[in-house]
This record gives structure tokens, sequence and C-alpha cells, in this order.
């Protein structure tokens, strides 16, 4: 336990980040609720990195709650599950959370089902070879629930080469408003450590490690009371962004995972605690993703909570359920404050990306003037890549696109400390993002 | 004294001799022969390195001229006595090729436009359209940032009131800086002939596509029914105009378009909005 002490007094972390405050106050304690059903769903196509899942359904057709409505398009992509027993009412084009019109099955609930789930045989993972696990996994239309929306089968590919050797689950949950992934981790220790072992028993790993900001001390508690010896509870310093995987390796491990790779590269898997548990409910109960934790926060929500919102419902519909927005409510973001996107309808659904929806007040979204650069160098302290993001943005304002690319703009992955420590308010992850899409242009053209 | 000055003298002169002759032969041994007309073309041409004839400038579209790969006419911002200059001194024909004019697949101004929300970022199109695109009802549409105007080498491109990009057709001179440009593609080069054009670009159809903008193609197939037979071809839900058939196209295509999303344009593309015209916003 001494050492344990000392891990605590001295917590690991990355180099660079910054602190924002927390605000996790409003919904840290509040136990997960479900949210009930509504009228009409909208599953876009597109919820996941990659291509788009192709639909399977036809109008009209009568859907079961979690079975299969879209399959995936390609190697990277995902499978769509029904949220709901009812009616395909329309496949069409409908608002996606990124802005665009993107085409959407849209269900229609059936108000007099029970909507219970058909009960399923727990899955024997041990006897599964590696390819049946990634299809099994890709059948579940499991991604990334940490916000980034990435398939995780693609992460239970191993190359033959490769044998991984730590299991890492990420709790850190750095972003600031945030608590589903704490709510889960307080209420279900036992699933999260489950799906951890199942993860480990299929990849041949002997060693797992769950990664816990100290901010959640609770958690750590109740993870370490819930856990086998061989699965490592490792309380981390309290930093922003520590939930993103290169940095939890870096801060668990010392180890850093080669630029334009993945974790897969240095022997490491990272999941987040909801798709741990999400990967356990499949395997053990063999419920898809249908529906995820959702924390409703921030000052312009009535009833901030954490909710149970099957995938699709509108984000009106969970608003209403929390008690609408308050007078002053002046911006929606989906996700976090650092990496969240504002919204310009509140007509879009949850997706399985959707780890939060923020309501932000005139206070917390005014308007802020842009200065010059001060050359004051905090931008570069603050990220964690080892980039330099003022030097970026200037070298995206004057389009030199090779220019971009060998002071490795690629690396960069938007978790906004730079903007966030920017005394002169400059929007730099915006231009890292124009940057970004000179590049994409500018590889396609040559 | 005298004696050492004379003695550096006589270096250098030896020396300037000696080189001299290296460099004599140099020219009689290893000069390269350039026709003396690729001087006298580059004068002619603008210079001004556009593009527009799809050369990396206006050297190398001296070179390919002269190599006669390529007609002067192939220069859209050259004017017609130049042209003719340029043909005679090479002995070929003008090759006349038809002006075309950058044209915006978009008619929603901010009047017209449903704005679900305000945008308070960068002023830049490019920046609007990797957050969302702005507030903007239609996500096919004109961000009206002025990304294009900014882009804009020959001053062709003038943002109106509407917050539309206004080409005039004098200075455009298709170099395609605009079509780079503009994230959500909505600039095209048409020949100056082509007249009847369709500005929109959002697949929607019906109420659906109204409801966001008021100058929005609702699909209603009016405009390839009146056309003459072939013309005008709806193609998932906006109308294709077919300009490499026998057919003609007419203005009566326009007639009885209900929004005013297909037009027969003559000269500038967007009239100035209506004094009164407020913009269209749904939030508070």
């Amino acid at each position: 336990m001494s050492t344990a002490a000392a891990a605590e007094a001295r917590p690991r972390s990355f180099r660079g980040g910054v602190h924002p405050d927390d605000n996790k106050r409003a919904t840290d304690a509040l136990a997960i609720e479900r949210m009930p059903f509504v009228d009409e769903y909208v599953m876009p196509l597109s919820q996941h990195i990659g291509a788009p899942a192709k639909a399977v359904v036809m109008v009209g057709e009568r859907v079961v709650r979690g079975m299969p409505i879209a399959e995936p398009g390609a190697f990277i992509s995902t499978s769509l599950h029904s949220p709901v027993t009812g009616r395909v009412k329309a496949i069409e084009l409908r608002l996606h959370p990124n802005g665009k019109m993107m085409p959407a099955i849209v269900i229609e609930t059936d108000a007099y089902d029970s909507q219970r789930l058909p009960a399923a045989e727990p899955v024997d993972v041990a006897a599964l070879c590696a390819d049946e696990m990634v299809a099994l996994v890709q059948q579940s239309g499991l991604v990334g629930l940490g916000g980034a929306a990435f398939p995780s089968h693609v992460k239970f590919k191993v190359p033959d080469d490769r044998c991984v050797q730590a299991v890492v689950v990420n709790g850190c949950e750095c972003e600031p408003f945030l608590t589903c992934d704490h709510r889960l981790m307080l209420e279900q220790p036992q699933g999260v450590v489950r799906g951890t072992k199942l993860i480990m028993s299929q990849v041949g790993c002997e060693r797992g490690y769950i990664g816990v900001e100290l901010n959640k001390r609770d958690a750590i508690a109740a993870l370490r009371a819930a856990a086998p010896p061989e699965i490592e509870i490792v309380p981390l310093q309290v930093k922003y962004p520590q939930g993103a995987e290169k940095l939890l390796i870096d801060a668990i491990f010392k180890r850093e995972v080669p630029a334009g790779g993945l974790p897969l590269d240095i022997e490491m898997l990272v999941n987040s605690v909801g798709t741990t548990l999400a990967l356990s409910d499949w395997l053990d109960r063999g419920v898809p993703l249908i529906e995820r934790v959702v924390t409703v926060t921030g000052p312009g929500v009535a009833h901030p909570r954490n909710l149970l919102v099957p995938l699709g419902t509108p984000l009106s519909a969970v608003l209403e359920h929390c008690g609408g927005l308050v007078p002053g409510a002046h911006q929606v973001v989906l996700g976090g404050p650092m990496m969240g996107m504002a919204q310009k309808s509140l007509g879009v659904p949850v997706l399985k990306g959707t780890s939060g929806i923020l309501c932000l007040d005139r206070t917390a979204a005014a308007p802020v003037r842009e200065y010059a650069c001060i050359r004051c160098g905090r931008c570069a302290e603050a990220c964690p890549m080892f980039l330099n993001p003022t030097r970026l943005a200037q070298l995206a304002r004057f389009e030199h696109v090779e220019e971009l690319e060998a002071n490795s703009l690629l690396n960069c992955f938007e978790c906004a400390a730079c903007s966030f420590v920017c005394p002169s308010h400059i929007p730099l992850v915006q231009w890292m993002r124009v940057g970004k899409g000179m590049l994409r242009t500018w590889k396609a053209s040559s | 004294m005298i004696g050492e000055i004379l003695t550096a003298l006589g270096i250098m002169t030896g020396m300037g001799l000696a080189f001299a002759a290296v460099l004599a032969m140099a020219y009689r041994f290893l000069r390269v022969e350039e026709d003396p007309r690729l001087e006298v073309i580059e004068e002619l041409l603008p210079g001004n390195n556009c593009g527009a004839c799809g050369e990396p400038g206006c050297t190398a579209f001296a070179e390919q001229l002269l190599a006669e790969t390529v007609a002067p006419g192939k220069c859209t911002v050259s004017d017609g006595d130049t042209l003719v200059r340029l043909a005679d001194l090479l002995g070929v024909g003008v090759g006349a090729e038809e002006k075309r004019i950058a044209r915006l697949k978009c008619a929603g101004g901010r009047s017209n436009v449903k704005a679900l929300a305000q945008y308070r970022g960068m002023s830049s199109c490019r920046a609007a359209s990797v957050v969302d695109g702005g507030g903007h009802g239609c996500s096919w549409g004109c961000l009206g940032l002025a990304d294009c105007e900014r882009a804009c080498t020959f001053d062709a491109i003038r943002m109106n009131e509407d917050w539309l990009p206004v080409v005039s057709p004098e200075p455009c001179t298709a170099c395609g800086d605009c079509v780079e440009v503009c994230p959500q593609d909505l600039f095209v080069l048409v020949a100056e002939s082509h007249k009847l054009f369709v500005q929109c670009n959002a697949p929607l159809s019906g109420e659906d596509a109204v409801a966001r903008c008021r100058v929005a193609c609702d699909a209603c197939g009016r405009c390839a029914a009146d056309a003459p037979e072939g013309c005008v071809e709806m193609v998932n839900n906006l109308p294709i105009v077919h300009y490499d058939t026998p057919c003609q196209p007419s203005p009566e295509a326009t007639w009885r378009c209900p929004t005013g999303a297909i037009q027969w344009l003559e000269g500038e593309q967007f009239a100035e909005p209506e004094e009164d015209a407020p913009p269209w916003r749904t939030y508070g």
C-alpha cells in the first residue's frame, strides 16, 4: 500500500497540458438515470470515423430494439442497431451534428411495445480466434465512446508479429463538465473490470491498467475494491488532456507512441471505460451499442443530469427531459467545452460519440476579441504533442501547405490546450483544422 | 613602385584575356539556340501568371505557343488586338476560345437562406466550414464570408449587401482561383454563351428545400418540362442543363420556376437586394 500512497503523492502525468476549471460538481454526485423513450429516433449512417454504414432495412419495415439496421460499409466502419422497437419512417437527409445534412434512418417508436431486449447467451471469449473476435465486435456496432468514435473492432485486429503487452482502460475523463465515465466507474466497477478481463483474455495479455484522474478518488476506491491483482488502478494527475490515449500511455508507462502511429505499434491496447463496459455488455448479455451515458450539464440547463440515452434521441427531447434550457442559455455544445462542437440546431440526434450536452450561458460563451500574437510561447508550453501552435496557425493563414506538413501539423489532435491558454484569444485550433483541410486537398491534388 | 603597378596591371590584363577566351569558346561551342520570338511573345502576354490557360505561368504558355501546341486564344486575359498580333507573329490562327466566367451555384444570400444560429468565429468560409459550416440552415450553400473575394487576383469578385459574391464578367479570366478556394465547391466556370444556369446546389426537394432557403430549387421539374426536349434533365433533385446536345436552351425554362433557382444570366449574376430585405434568422 505504501507504493500506492507514494504514487498518489506524486501522481504520474505527461509534459505540457493545461488546468481548466473542471466544473464537474454539478453532476458528479448524480446517479445515472434512464432517459424515457421518445416518439422518433434519427440514426445517421455515419456516426463513426471511416466509411458510412449501409442501411439494411427498408422504409415501412418493422424493427425490434437491438436489431441491426445498417451493416459496415468497409473494414473501418461499423454496424448500427435500432435503439427502439418501431417502424422505419424514412431514410433521408437529416441534419448531423457535424453541420451537414447526412443520410439517416428515421425510426418511429411503437408506443405499445415493452422495449424489452431479447435475452442472449454469454460468448466464450477464450474460444474465439482473433478474426472471429474482430467480426463479433464489428457486429456490435461498438466505437470508442470517449468522443472520437473510432470503430473498436479495428483495435482488436492485432497483426501476427505483434503481441499486446498491456491492456489500458481510459478512465481519465479530463474534459471539464463531463462525468459520464466517472459515474460508470462508480456505479459499475465490476462491469469495467469484467470488460478489462475479457479484453485481456482475448488478446492473451497478463496485465491490465485502468488510469483514473485523482479528482475521482471514489471511483479509484470502487475500482480497487473490484479489481483482481493483475489489473492495476493507476491514479493520474488532474490535467487536460490526460485522456488522450497517447498521453495516457506516456503517463502510465513513460513510453511514446510513434508519430502518426497507434498504441498497437508499441503493443498496447487502449479503450475508454464506456467502451470497455459496452464490450462486456455485448459479450455477456448480447446488448449491442444502442444507448450511451450522456452528461447533460452547464449553467444553461435547468436540471443537470447523467442520462442513459438511446442513440438517435434528438437533443431537444433530452434537454426537455432535463427541464429545458434556462432563459439565459446561449450555446449548446456536443461533447466537452474543450473539444466539443457548438450546435446550430437542437434537432440533431445524440450519436455514439456524444459524451455530453453542454449548455452555456452568455457569460460562459461570451464573444472574445482576437489580438495579434505576442510571442509569449504559452501555446508551445501547453501543447502536449510538442508542436508550435502559433507557427502552425501562421503557416495556415498564409497557406504554406508544405511547411505545415514539415511542422508536423498532422500530430495535432485538436485538444485545444493552445487556444485555452492563448492570451490573445487566437482561434488556434480552428486554424489547425483549416490547415489540415488545406493539407488534405494539397495531397489529393499532388 | 612603377614596376609593381605594371606587374599588377599585366596580371589583370592577362587574366582578363584568358577568361575572355574561355567565354568566347563557351559561346561558340556550348550555345543553346533560343527562339528570339520567345522574348517578344512574353512581352505581349499579360504577365499575371494567373494560370487561366492551364499552364503554370506566362513563360510556360509562351513556350507552348512556340511549340504550336496551343492557340493564342487560350489566353483569356489578353485583349483581341494582342491576340491578333500574337497570331500574326506566329503565323497561326487566333483560335478564338470562348470567354468563360465563374458562376456561383447558389443564390442563398442572408435575406433568403435561414440562419439557425449566429457564427462568431473567424471571418473566413474555410474556417466556418470546419466548425459546423457556421450557422447556415442549408449545408450546401454559400457561407458568405468572402474567401473568394480575397482569392481573386483580378478583383472580379465583390461581396454584395446580401453577402453573395458577384462576379463581374469583364475582369473575370476564369483562372479558377475561386473554384479552388470555395470550401462548398460552389463556383463553376461556364462559357459566356451558356446563359441558362441553375443557382442552387441543394439536393433537397419540395417544402424541405424551401423551408431552408427561399431561392432553393425545390425539384418541381417545371424547367425540365418547359425546355426543349433533352435540354434540361433532373438529376438528384437538381436540374442539369445539357449544352453538349444539339438542343438550344432558351429562357422559357426559367419562366415557371417558383423560386427563381434557374436563371437566364446576362452579365452579373446577382442583383443588389432590396433595401428593406432583412436577414432571415430563427434565433433571438
